[in-house]
Protein backbone atom coordinates (compact mmCIF):
# COMPACT_ATOMS: atom_id res chain seq x y z
CA UNK A 1 0.00 0.00 0.00
CA UNK A 2 2.72 2.26 1.38
CA UNK A 3 5.27 2.63 -1.38
CA UNK A 4 9.00 1.60 0.23
CA UNK A 5 10.80 4.98 0.48
CA UNK A 6 12.73 5.12 -2.97
CA UNK A 7 15.14 7.47 -1.24
CA UNK A 8 16.13 8.28 2.35
CA UNK A 9 16.89 6.45 5.25
CA UNK A 10 17.01 2.79 4.26
CA UNK A 11 13.69 1.11 5.24
CA UNK A 12 14.68 -2.47 5.44
CA UNK A 13 11.14 -4.39 3.56
CA UNK A 14 10.40 -7.37 5.09
CA UNK A 15 10.24 -10.62 3.18
CA UNK A 16 7.16 -12.41 2.81
CA UNK A 17 8.62 -15.60 4.36
CA UNK A 18 9.91 -13.42 7.30
CA UNK A 19 6.36 -11.95 7.77
CA UNK A 20 5.28 -15.55 7.76
CA UNK A 21 7.67 -16.53 10.16
CA UNK A 22 7.42 -13.82 12.37
CA UNK A 23 3.76 -13.95 12.69
CA UNK A 24 4.18 -17.59 13.72
CA UNK A 25 7.00 -16.85 16.16
CA UNK A 26 4.31 -13.85 17.71
CA UNK A 27 1.80 -15.96 17.99
CA UNK A 28 3.94 -18.65 20.39
CA UNK A 29 5.23 -15.87 22.09
CA UNK A 30 2.38 -14.15 22.92
CA UNK A 31 0.27 -17.10 24.02
CA UNK A 32 3.33 -18.56 25.69
CA UNK A 33 3.53 -15.22 27.63
CA UNK A 34 -0.46 -15.10 28.08
CA UNK A 35 -0.39 -18.04 30.38
CA UNK A 36 2.81 -16.99 32.08
CA UNK A 37 0.51 -13.77 33.18
CA UNK A 38 -2.20 -15.92 34.09
CA UNK A 39 0.32 -18.19 36.60
CA UNK A 40 2.04 -15.34 38.04
CA UNK A 41 -1.09 -14.13 39.51
CA UNK A 42 -2.81 -17.50 39.42
CA UNK A 43 -5.67 -16.42 42.55
CA UNK A 44 -7.06 -14.32 40.39
CA UNK A 45 -6.81 -17.24 37.42
CA UNK A 46 -7.88 -19.77 39.28
CA UNK A 47 -11.21 -17.77 40.58
CA UNK A 48 -12.07 -17.29 37.02
CA UNK A 49 -10.85 -20.95 35.96
CA UNK A 50 -13.07 -22.46 39.17
CA UNK A 51 -16.12 -20.02 37.74
CA UNK A 52 -15.86 -21.33 34.13
CA UNK A 53 -15.10 -25.09 35.46
CA UNK A 54 -17.94 -25.36 37.46
CA UNK A 55 -19.61 -24.08 34.62
CA UNK A 56 -18.63 -26.76 32.51
CA UNK A 57 -18.34 -29.87 35.07
CA UNK A 58 -22.21 -29.73 36.06
CA UNK A 59 -23.84 -29.83 32.41
CA UNK A 60 -20.79 -32.53 31.93
CA UNK A 61 -21.63 -34.95 34.80
CA UNK A 62 -25.49 -34.56 33.86
CA UNK A 63 -24.39 -35.59 30.52
CA UNK A 64 -21.97 -38.70 31.67
CA UNK A 65 -24.69 -39.71 34.24
CA UNK A 66 -26.92 -39.20 31.42
CA UNK A 67 -25.00 -41.70 28.96
CA UNK A 68 -24.45 -44.24 31.58
CA UNK A 69 -28.46 -44.87 32.07
CA UNK A 70 -28.75 -44.86 28.15
CA UNK A 71 -26.07 -47.73 28.41
CA UNK A 72 -28.10 -49.41 31.39
CA UNK A 73 -31.28 -48.63 29.52
CA UNK A 74 -29.61 -50.04 26.07
CA UNK A 75 -28.47 -53.22 28.06
CA UNK A 76 -31.65 -54.48 27.73
CA UNK A 77 -31.16 -54.22 23.82
CA UNK A 78 -34.47 -52.34 23.81
CA UNK A 79 -36.78 -55.60 22.38
CA UNK A 80 -39.79 -56.44 24.48
CA UNK A 81 -40.42 -59.91 26.51
CA UNK A 82 -43.46 -61.45 26.55
CA UNK A 83 -44.28 -63.31 29.22
CA UNK A 84 -47.25 -65.79 28.77
CA UNK A 85 -48.82 -67.37 32.29
CA UNK A 86 -50.24 -70.64 31.59
CA UNK A 87 -53.38 -72.22 33.40
CA UNK A 88 -52.77 -75.75 34.91
CA UNK A 89 -54.33 -78.44 32.84
CA UNK A 90 -53.32 -77.75 28.86
CA UNK A 91 -50.71 -79.23 27.18
CA UNK A 92 -47.87 -76.71 27.88
CA UNK A 93 -46.24 -77.80 24.89
CA UNK A 94 -49.02 -77.59 22.43
CA UNK A 95 -49.47 -73.58 23.56
CA UNK A 96 -45.49 -73.39 23.31
CA UNK A 97 -46.09 -74.75 19.48
CA UNK A 98 -49.27 -72.14 19.09
CA UNK A 99 -47.34 -69.03 20.06
CA UNK A 100 -43.79 -69.97 17.76
CA UNK A 101 -46.33 -70.22 14.79
CA UNK A 102 -47.13 -66.81 15.39
CA UNK A 103 -45.82 -64.41 12.59
CA UNK A 104 -44.20 -61.51 14.95
CA UNK A 105 -42.72 -64.10 17.45
CA UNK A 106 -39.06 -64.63 16.80
CA UNK A 107 -38.48 -67.23 19.56
CA UNK A 108 -40.54 -68.82 23.00
CA UNK A 109 -39.32 -71.11 25.45
CA UNK A 110 -40.92 -72.62 28.73
CA UNK A 111 -40.15 -72.19 31.95
CA UNK A 112 -41.35 -74.88 33.97
CA UNK A 113 -43.17 -74.19 37.05
CA UNK A 114 -40.43 -76.49 38.82
CA UNK A 115 -37.74 -74.62 37.04
CA UNK A 116 -38.73 -71.50 38.17
CA UNK A 117 -39.35 -72.45 41.75
CA UNK A 118 -35.50 -73.90 41.52
CA UNK A 119 -34.14 -70.56 40.42
CA UNK A 120 -36.70 -67.98 42.62
CA UNK A 121 -34.79 -70.51 45.21
CA UNK A 122 -31.55 -70.05 44.45
CA UNK A 123 -31.76 -66.39 43.46
CA UNK A 124 -33.80 -65.24 46.49
CA UNK A 125 -33.39 -67.99 49.38
CA UNK A 126 -37.23 -67.72 50.06
CA UNK A 127 -37.46 -70.95 48.73
CA UNK A 128 -38.55 -72.50 52.29
CA UNK A 129 -41.53 -70.23 52.18
CA UNK A 130 -42.47 -71.72 49.01
CA UNK A 131 -41.83 -75.51 50.19
CA UNK A 132 -44.12 -74.98 53.24
CA UNK A 133 -47.00 -74.16 50.78
CA UNK A 134 -49.18 -77.21 49.80
CA UNK A 135 -48.21 -76.59 46.28
CA UNK A 136 -45.96 -75.07 43.57
CA UNK A 137 -47.54 -71.62 43.11
CA UNK A 138 -45.54 -70.78 40.41
CA UNK A 139 -47.03 -71.02 37.07
CA UNK A 140 -46.07 -72.29 33.82
CA UNK A 141 -44.74 -69.94 31.86
CA UNK A 142 -43.95 -69.65 27.94
CA UNK A 143 -40.66 -66.56 27.57
CA UNK A 144 -41.35 -65.24 24.09
CA UNK A 145 -39.20 -62.59 21.97
CA UNK A 146 -40.93 -60.67 19.55
CA UNK A 147 -39.28 -59.60 16.52
CA UNK A 148 -38.77 -56.16 16.21
CA UNK A 149 -41.89 -54.63 15.56
CA UNK A 150 -43.90 -51.57 16.72
CA UNK A 151 -45.41 -50.85 20.38
CA UNK A 152 -48.80 -50.69 18.85
CA UNK A 153 -48.31 -54.11 16.80
CA UNK A 154 -47.60 -55.75 19.97
CA UNK A 155 -50.42 -54.86 21.92
CA UNK A 156 -52.40 -56.68 19.46
CA UNK A 157 -50.45 -59.42 19.56
CA UNK A 158 -50.49 -59.91 23.06
CA UNK A 159 -54.49 -60.00 22.52
CA UNK A 160 -54.16 -62.31 20.40
CA UNK A 161 -51.75 -64.44 22.26
CA UNK A 162 -54.08 -64.14 25.78
CA UNK A 163 -57.05 -65.63 23.35
CA UNK A 164 -55.14 -68.86 23.29
CA UNK A 165 -56.52 -71.96 24.82
CA UNK A 166 -54.86 -72.28 28.26
CA UNK A 167 -53.07 -68.80 28.28
CA UNK A 168 -53.86 -67.10 31.78
CA UNK A 169 -51.91 -63.65 31.44
CA UNK A 170 -50.05 -62.23 28.90
CA UNK A 171 -47.21 -59.47 29.79
CA UNK A 172 -45.32 -57.28 28.53
CA UNK A 173 -42.44 -55.74 29.60
CA UNK A 174 -42.31 -52.77 27.26
CA UNK A 175 -43.95 -50.27 29.39
CA UNK A 176 -41.31 -49.21 31.60
CA UNK A 177 -38.05 -49.65 29.22
CA UNK A 178 -40.92 -46.69 27.25
CA UNK A 179 -40.70 -44.71 29.95
CA UNK A 180 -37.51 -45.15 30.50
CA UNK A 181 -35.89 -43.96 27.13
CA UNK A 182 -38.87 -41.15 27.83
CA UNK A 183 -37.21 -40.02 30.73
CA UNK A 184 -33.65 -40.13 29.11
CA UNK A 185 -35.03 -38.06 26.15
CA UNK A 186 -36.62 -35.66 28.58
CA UNK A 187 -33.01 -35.63 30.32
CA UNK A 188 -30.77 -34.84 27.46
CA UNK A 189 -33.17 -32.12 26.28
CA UNK A 190 -32.68 -30.86 30.29
CA UNK A 191 -29.19 -31.00 29.64
CA UNK A 192 -29.01 -29.55 26.39
CA UNK A 193 -30.73 -26.34 27.55
CA UNK A 194 -28.61 -26.14 31.12
CA UNK A 195 -25.75 -26.55 28.60
CA UNK A 196 -26.88 -23.65 26.19
CA UNK A 197 -27.66 -21.21 29.35
CA UNK A 198 -24.19 -22.13 31.25
CA UNK A 199 -22.42 -21.72 27.75
CA UNK A 200 -23.74 -18.29 27.77
CA UNK A 201 -22.59 -17.73 31.19
CA UNK A 202 -18.98 -18.85 30.32
CA UNK A 203 -18.94 -16.60 27.24
CA UNK A 204 -20.14 -13.52 29.29
CA UNK A 205 -17.85 -14.52 32.12
CA UNK A 206 -14.76 -15.00 30.27
CA UNK A 207 -16.06 -11.56 27.83
CA UNK A 208 -16.29 -9.37 31.55
CA UNK A 209 -12.73 -10.38 32.25
CA UNK A 210 -11.50 -9.60 29.00
CA UNK A 211 -12.95 -6.52 28.77
CA UNK A 212 -10.97 -5.64 32.32
CA UNK A 213 -7.95 -6.64 30.72
CA UNK A 214 -8.17 -4.67 27.90
CA UNK A 215 -8.87 -1.63 29.98
CA UNK A 216 -5.71 -2.22 31.90
CA UNK A 217 -3.99 -2.18 29.26
CA UNK A 218 -5.54 0.55 27.74
CA UNK A 219 -1.93 2.82 27.61
CA UNK A 220 -0.28 -0.05 26.02
CA UNK A 221 -2.76 -0.67 23.66
CA UNK A 222 -2.17 3.08 22.59
CA UNK A 223 1.50 3.02 21.78
CA UNK A 224 1.39 0.08 20.25
CA UNK A 225 -1.03 1.36 17.56
CA UNK A 226 0.85 4.51 17.53
CA UNK A 227 4.07 2.70 16.55
CA UNK A 228 2.03 0.70 14.05
CA UNK A 229 0.67 -2.72 15.27
CA UNK A 230 -2.16 -4.10 12.69
CA UNK A 231 -5.47 -4.68 14.75
CA UNK A 232 -4.88 -8.39 14.78
CA UNK A 233 -1.37 -7.72 16.59
CA UNK A 234 -3.46 -5.82 19.16
CA UNK A 235 -6.46 -8.47 19.41
CA UNK A 236 -3.70 -11.56 19.49
CA UNK A 237 -2.81 -11.69 23.60
CA UNK A 238 -6.65 -11.11 24.28
CA UNK A 239 -7.63 -13.65 21.99
CA UNK A 240 -5.00 -16.34 23.51
CA UNK A 241 -5.96 -14.87 27.42
CA UNK A 242 -9.42 -16.10 26.08
CA UNK A 243 -7.98 -19.26 24.54
CA UNK A 244 -6.09 -19.68 28.30
CA UNK A 245 -8.84 -18.82 30.23
CA UNK A 246 -11.40 -21.60 28.18
CA UNK A 247 -8.53 -24.20 28.47
CA UNK A 248 -7.73 -23.97 32.33
CA UNK A 249 -11.87 -23.51 32.92
CA UNK A 250 -12.08 -26.77 30.92
CA UNK A 251 -9.44 -28.17 33.17
CA UNK A 252 -11.03 -28.18 36.35
CA UNK A 253 -14.34 -29.04 35.03
CA UNK A 254 -12.30 -32.58 34.06
CA UNK A 255 -11.15 -32.51 37.51
CA UNK A 256 -14.08 -32.20 38.62
CA UNK A 257 -16.50 -34.95 37.04
CA UNK A 258 -13.45 -37.40 38.03
CA UNK A 259 -14.11 -36.14 41.58
CA UNK A 260 -17.90 -36.93 41.22
CA UNK A 261 -17.56 -39.96 39.51
CA UNK A 262 -15.16 -40.90 42.06
CA UNK A 263 -17.93 -39.99 44.99
CA UNK A 264 -20.53 -41.19 43.09
CA UNK A 265 -19.54 -44.46 41.68
CA UNK A 266 -19.95 -46.47 45.08
CA UNK A 267 -23.45 -45.54 46.21
CA UNK A 268 -24.44 -45.95 42.24
CA UNK A 269 -22.48 -49.31 42.20
CA UNK A 270 -23.96 -50.74 45.13
CA UNK A 271 -27.78 -49.30 43.61
CA UNK A 272 -26.94 -51.49 40.79
CA UNK A 273 -25.69 -54.26 42.95
CA UNK A 274 -29.42 -54.64 44.30
CA UNK A 275 -30.19 -54.90 41.03
CA UNK A 276 -28.04 -57.72 40.16
CA UNK A 277 -26.89 -55.68 37.13
CA UNK A 278 -23.07 -56.51 35.82
CA UNK A 279 -22.74 -52.87 34.74
CA UNK A 280 -19.86 -50.25 35.83
CA UNK A 281 -20.10 -46.25 35.43
CA UNK A 282 -18.48 -45.09 32.68
CA UNK A 283 -16.06 -42.22 32.83
CA UNK A 284 -14.61 -39.22 30.86
CA UNK A 285 -13.63 -41.19 27.89
CA UNK A 286 -10.80 -39.74 25.33
CA UNK A 287 -13.79 -38.53 22.93
CA UNK A 288 -15.43 -36.73 25.96
CA UNK A 289 -12.34 -35.24 27.39
CA UNK A 290 -11.71 -34.28 23.86
CA UNK A 291 -14.93 -32.17 23.62
CA UNK A 292 -14.84 -31.01 27.25
CA UNK A 293 -11.56 -29.40 26.40
CA UNK A 294 -12.73 -28.05 22.68
CA UNK A 295 -16.29 -26.50 24.15
CA UNK A 296 -13.95 -24.69 26.73
CA UNK A 297 -11.53 -23.17 24.31
CA UNK A 298 -14.30 -22.42 21.97
CA UNK A 299 -16.45 -20.90 24.41
CA UNK A 300 -13.48 -19.00 25.87
CA UNK A 301 -12.30 -17.36 22.40
CA UNK A 302 -15.67 -16.48 21.89
CA UNK A 303 -15.56 -14.45 24.91
CA UNK A 304 -12.43 -13.17 24.21
CA UNK A 305 -13.36 -12.11 20.41
CA UNK A 306 -16.69 -10.48 21.58
CA UNK A 307 -14.88 -8.61 24.16
CA UNK A 308 -12.23 -7.79 21.90
CA UNK A 309 -14.86 -6.50 19.36
CA UNK A 310 -16.55 -4.52 21.41
CA UNK A 311 -13.76 -2.45 23.26
CA UNK A 312 -10.56 -2.65 21.43
CA UNK A 313 -11.74 -0.33 18.31
CA UNK A 314 -12.97 2.31 21.14
CA UNK A 315 -9.13 2.74 22.68
CA UNK A 316 -7.46 5.10 20.21
CA UNK A 317 -4.50 6.98 21.01
CA UNK A 318 -5.03 10.58 21.77
CA UNK B 1 7.13 13.62 1.18
CA UNK B 2 4.44 15.37 3.13
CA UNK B 3 2.25 18.16 1.82
CA UNK B 4 -0.62 19.67 2.97
CA UNK B 5 -2.97 21.01 0.75
CA UNK B 6 -5.65 23.56 2.54
CA UNK B 7 -6.19 21.42 5.08
CA UNK B 8 -8.89 22.37 7.46
CA UNK B 9 -9.54 20.62 10.69
CA UNK B 10 -12.56 21.42 13.15
CA UNK B 11 -13.02 19.29 15.94
CA UNK B 12 -16.26 18.66 17.62
CA UNK B 13 -17.15 21.83 19.38
CA UNK B 14 -16.31 23.71 16.82
CA UNK B 15 -12.71 24.78 17.54
CA UNK B 16 -10.52 25.44 14.66
CA UNK B 17 -8.08 23.66 15.51
CA UNK B 18 -5.98 24.11 11.58
CA UNK B 19 -7.59 26.82 8.49
CA UNK B 20 -6.36 26.29 5.36
CA UNK B 21 -3.12 25.05 5.89
CA UNK B 22 -0.69 24.33 2.79
CA UNK B 23 2.91 23.26 2.61
CA UNK B 24 5.32 20.95 1.24
CA UNK B 25 8.47 19.15 3.31
CA UNK B 26 10.89 17.28 0.42
CA UNK B 27 12.66 14.33 0.74
CA UNK B 28 15.27 14.56 3.63
CA UNK B 29 14.07 18.16 4.27
CA UNK B 30 14.21 19.51 8.02
CA UNK B 31 12.01 21.90 9.76
CA UNK B 32 10.78 23.69 12.32
CA UNK B 33 7.03 24.07 13.53
CA UNK B 34 6.63 26.68 15.89
CA UNK B 35 3.43 28.57 17.19
CA UNK B 36 2.03 29.26 20.31
CA UNK B 37 0.29 26.63 22.73
CA UNK B 38 -3.01 25.54 20.58
CA UNK B 39 -1.99 27.06 17.48
CA UNK B 40 -2.47 23.58 16.25
CA UNK B 41 1.29 22.18 15.80
CA UNK B 42 -0.04 19.02 17.94
CA UNK B 43 -3.07 18.66 15.31
CA UNK B 44 -1.31 18.95 12.48
CA UNK B 45 1.26 15.88 13.49
CA UNK B 46 -1.75 13.66 14.50
CA UNK B 47 -3.14 14.25 11.04
CA UNK B 48 0.10 12.93 9.08
CA UNK B 49 0.12 9.86 10.87
CA UNK B 50 -3.56 9.48 11.17
CA UNK B 51 -4.59 10.10 14.87
CA UNK B 52 -7.15 12.75 12.89
CA UNK B 53 -8.54 13.00 10.19
CA UNK B 54 -8.97 16.05 8.16
CA UNK B 55 -12.12 18.25 7.96
CA UNK B 56 -11.25 19.42 4.66
CA UNK B 57 -8.20 19.36 2.54
CA UNK B 58 -5.99 16.89 1.71
CA UNK B 59 -2.84 15.48 3.63
CA UNK B 60 -0.16 13.81 0.90
CA UNK B 61 2.26 11.68 2.69
CA UNK B 62 4.56 10.16 0.27
CA UNK B 63 2.94 10.95 -2.32
CA UNK B 64 -0.23 9.03 -1.19
CA UNK B 65 -3.45 10.93 -0.51
CA UNK B 66 -3.81 9.96 3.22
CA UNK B 67 -7.68 10.74 2.92
CA UNK B 68 -8.16 7.83 0.67
CA UNK B 69 -6.71 5.57 3.13
CA UNK B 70 -8.79 2.79 4.95
CA UNK B 71 -8.44 2.19 8.76
CA UNK B 72 -6.65 -1.05 8.17
CA UNK B 73 -4.10 0.44 6.16
CA UNK B 74 -2.87 3.12 9.28
CA UNK B 75 -0.75 0.55 10.38
CA UNK B 76 1.73 0.50 7.60
CA UNK B 77 1.53 4.58 7.51
CA UNK B 78 2.43 4.70 11.01
CA UNK B 79 5.45 2.32 10.81
CA UNK B 80 6.64 4.84 7.92
CA UNK B 81 6.68 7.81 10.67
CA UNK B 82 8.49 7.66 13.65
CA UNK B 83 7.13 9.86 16.25
CA UNK B 84 9.07 11.83 19.31
CA UNK B 85 6.07 12.79 21.82
CA UNK B 86 5.82 15.20 23.65
CA UNK B 87 5.12 12.96 26.69
CA UNK B 88 7.23 10.42 25.53
CA UNK B 89 4.40 7.65 25.71
CA UNK B 90 6.73 5.04 27.38
CA UNK B 91 5.65 1.85 28.68
CA UNK B 92 6.69 1.79 32.27
CA UNK B 93 6.00 -1.91 33.33
CA UNK B 94 9.01 -2.83 30.53
CA UNK B 95 12.70 -1.80 30.10
CA UNK B 96 14.04 0.64 27.97
CA UNK B 97 14.71 -1.90 26.01
CA UNK B 98 11.55 -3.42 25.18
CA UNK B 99 10.13 0.29 24.97
CA UNK B 100 12.51 0.71 21.89
CA UNK B 101 12.01 -2.21 20.56
CA UNK B 102 8.34 -2.13 20.18
CA UNK B 103 8.21 -0.83 16.36
CA UNK B 104 9.99 -3.63 15.38
CA UNK B 105 8.06 -6.60 17.25
CA UNK B 106 4.95 -4.84 15.72
CA UNK B 107 6.41 -4.99 12.29
CA UNK B 108 7.11 -8.32 12.92
CA UNK B 109 11.18 -8.41 12.89
CA UNK B 110 13.08 -11.49 13.66
CA UNK B 111 14.78 -11.06 17.60
CA UNK B 112 18.43 -11.27 16.39
CA UNK B 113 17.81 -8.49 13.84
CA UNK B 114 15.61 -6.39 17.07
CA UNK B 115 18.48 -6.84 19.44
CA UNK B 116 20.92 -5.22 16.57
CA UNK B 117 18.82 -2.29 16.13
CA UNK B 118 17.47 -1.34 19.14
CA UNK B 119 21.68 -1.18 20.56
CA UNK B 120 21.98 0.53 17.59
CA UNK B 121 19.76 2.83 18.36
CA UNK B 122 20.28 3.38 22.27
CA UNK B 123 23.83 3.66 21.19
CA UNK B 124 22.96 6.35 18.84
CA UNK B 125 20.80 8.20 21.57
CA UNK B 126 23.34 7.18 24.31
CA UNK B 127 21.95 5.34 26.57
CA UNK B 128 23.62 1.82 26.14
CA UNK B 129 24.17 1.05 29.43
CA UNK B 130 20.62 1.71 30.23
CA UNK B 131 18.66 -0.85 27.78
CA UNK B 132 17.84 -2.86 31.13
CA UNK B 133 16.46 -0.45 33.26
CA UNK B 134 12.91 0.69 33.84
CA UNK B 135 12.21 4.23 32.37
CA UNK B 136 11.08 5.18 36.22
CA UNK B 137 14.32 4.90 36.75
CA UNK B 138 15.54 7.34 34.42
CA UNK B 139 15.84 11.18 34.37
CA UNK B 140 13.53 13.14 32.03
CA UNK B 141 15.95 13.70 29.49
CA UNK B 142 16.92 10.09 28.83
CA UNK B 143 13.21 9.16 28.87
CA UNK B 144 12.89 11.74 25.91
CA UNK B 145 16.30 10.48 24.29
CA UNK B 146 14.88 6.59 24.95
CA UNK B 147 11.83 7.95 22.79
CA UNK B 148 14.00 9.10 20.29
CA UNK B 149 15.58 5.67 19.75
CA UNK B 150 12.05 3.77 19.88
CA UNK B 151 10.91 6.74 16.69
CA UNK B 152 13.96 6.10 14.91
CA UNK B 153 14.84 2.17 15.40
CA UNK B 154 12.72 1.34 12.91
CA UNK B 155 14.80 3.63 10.14
CA UNK B 156 11.46 5.24 8.90
CA UNK B 157 11.69 7.93 5.98
CA UNK B 158 9.60 10.30 7.61
CA UNK B 159 10.49 11.86 11.90
CA UNK B 160 7.95 13.56 13.78
CA UNK B 161 9.16 15.08 16.91
CA UNK B 162 6.34 17.14 19.62
CA UNK B 163 8.60 19.63 21.81
CA UNK B 164 11.75 16.99 21.59
CA UNK B 165 14.07 19.31 23.71
CA UNK B 166 10.87 20.19 26.14
CA UNK B 167 12.87 18.53 29.26
CA UNK B 168 16.67 18.76 28.44
CA UNK B 169 19.27 21.40 29.08
CA UNK B 170 20.74 23.45 26.56
CA UNK B 171 23.40 21.08 25.99
CA UNK B 172 21.56 17.96 25.74
CA UNK B 173 18.86 20.34 23.58
CA UNK B 174 21.96 20.73 21.41
CA UNK B 175 22.86 16.79 21.32
CA UNK B 176 19.69 16.04 20.37
CA UNK B 177 19.67 18.63 17.24
CA UNK B 178 22.58 16.80 15.97
CA UNK B 179 21.42 14.21 16.03
CA UNK B 180 18.42 15.06 14.01
CA UNK B 181 21.19 16.37 11.66
CA UNK B 182 22.44 13.28 11.25
CA UNK B 183 18.88 11.67 10.55
CA UNK B 184 18.22 14.28 7.95
CA UNK B 185 21.79 13.78 5.99
CA UNK B 186 20.89 9.95 6.10
CA UNK B 187 18.06 11.19 4.22
CA UNK B 188 15.01 11.01 6.65
CA UNK B 189 12.73 14.15 6.65
CA UNK B 190 12.00 15.90 9.55
CA UNK B 191 9.35 17.72 11.44
CA UNK B 192 9.96 19.39 14.43
CA UNK B 193 7.12 20.93 16.83
CA UNK B 194 8.83 23.39 19.53
CA UNK B 195 8.73 26.07 21.37
CA UNK B 196 12.33 27.13 21.65
CA UNK B 197 12.97 30.34 19.13
CA UNK B 198 16.08 30.77 20.36
CA UNK B 199 17.00 26.71 19.16
CA UNK B 200 15.34 27.21 15.80
CA UNK B 201 17.08 30.38 15.10
CA UNK B 202 20.70 28.86 15.69
CA UNK B 203 19.94 26.20 13.22
CA UNK B 204 19.31 28.32 10.54
CA UNK B 205 16.34 25.52 8.89
CA UNK B 206 13.20 26.01 7.44
CA UNK B 207 10.21 27.65 9.76
CA UNK B 208 6.80 26.78 9.75
CA UNK B 209 4.46 28.77 12.21
CA UNK B 210 1.31 28.28 13.09
CA UNK B 211 -0.82 31.10 14.69
CA UNK B 212 -4.43 30.21 15.48
CA UNK B 213 -4.49 27.35 13.02
CA UNK B 214 -2.94 29.60 9.88
CA UNK B 215 0.31 28.87 8.29
CA UNK B 216 2.57 32.43 8.43
CA UNK B 217 5.97 33.17 7.37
Amino acid sequence: MVKPATKGASTHALGLTDKVRSAGAHHRETCLKTLRDLLKNWMTSLMTWLVIGIALALPAILYLLLANASSFGGGFDGTARINLYLSRGPDPQLILQAVQAQPEIASADIIFASEALQSFEAETGFGNILLSLPRNPLPDVIEATPLDVAPAELTILSKRLEALDGVERVAIDLEWLERLFAILALGERFITTLGLFLSLGVVLAIGNTIRLAIENRRAEIEIIKLVGATDAFVRRPFLYLGFWYGFGGALVAWIMVQLSLLVLSGPIKQLLDSYQNQFSLEGLGFVTTFGLFTVGISLGVAGAAIAVSRHLHTIEPT
Amino acid sequence: MIRFDQVSKRYEGGKDALSRVSFELADAEMAFLTGHSGAGKSTLMKLIIMMERPSQGQVFLQNQNLNRLARRHIPQIRRNVGVVFQNHQLLFDRTVFDNVALPLIVAGYQPREIGRRVRAALSKVGLSDKESRYPVALSGGEQQRVGIARAVVNKPPVLLADEPTGNLDPELSAEIMNLFQQFMQVGVTILIATHDLELVKKMGLRQLTLNHGQLSG
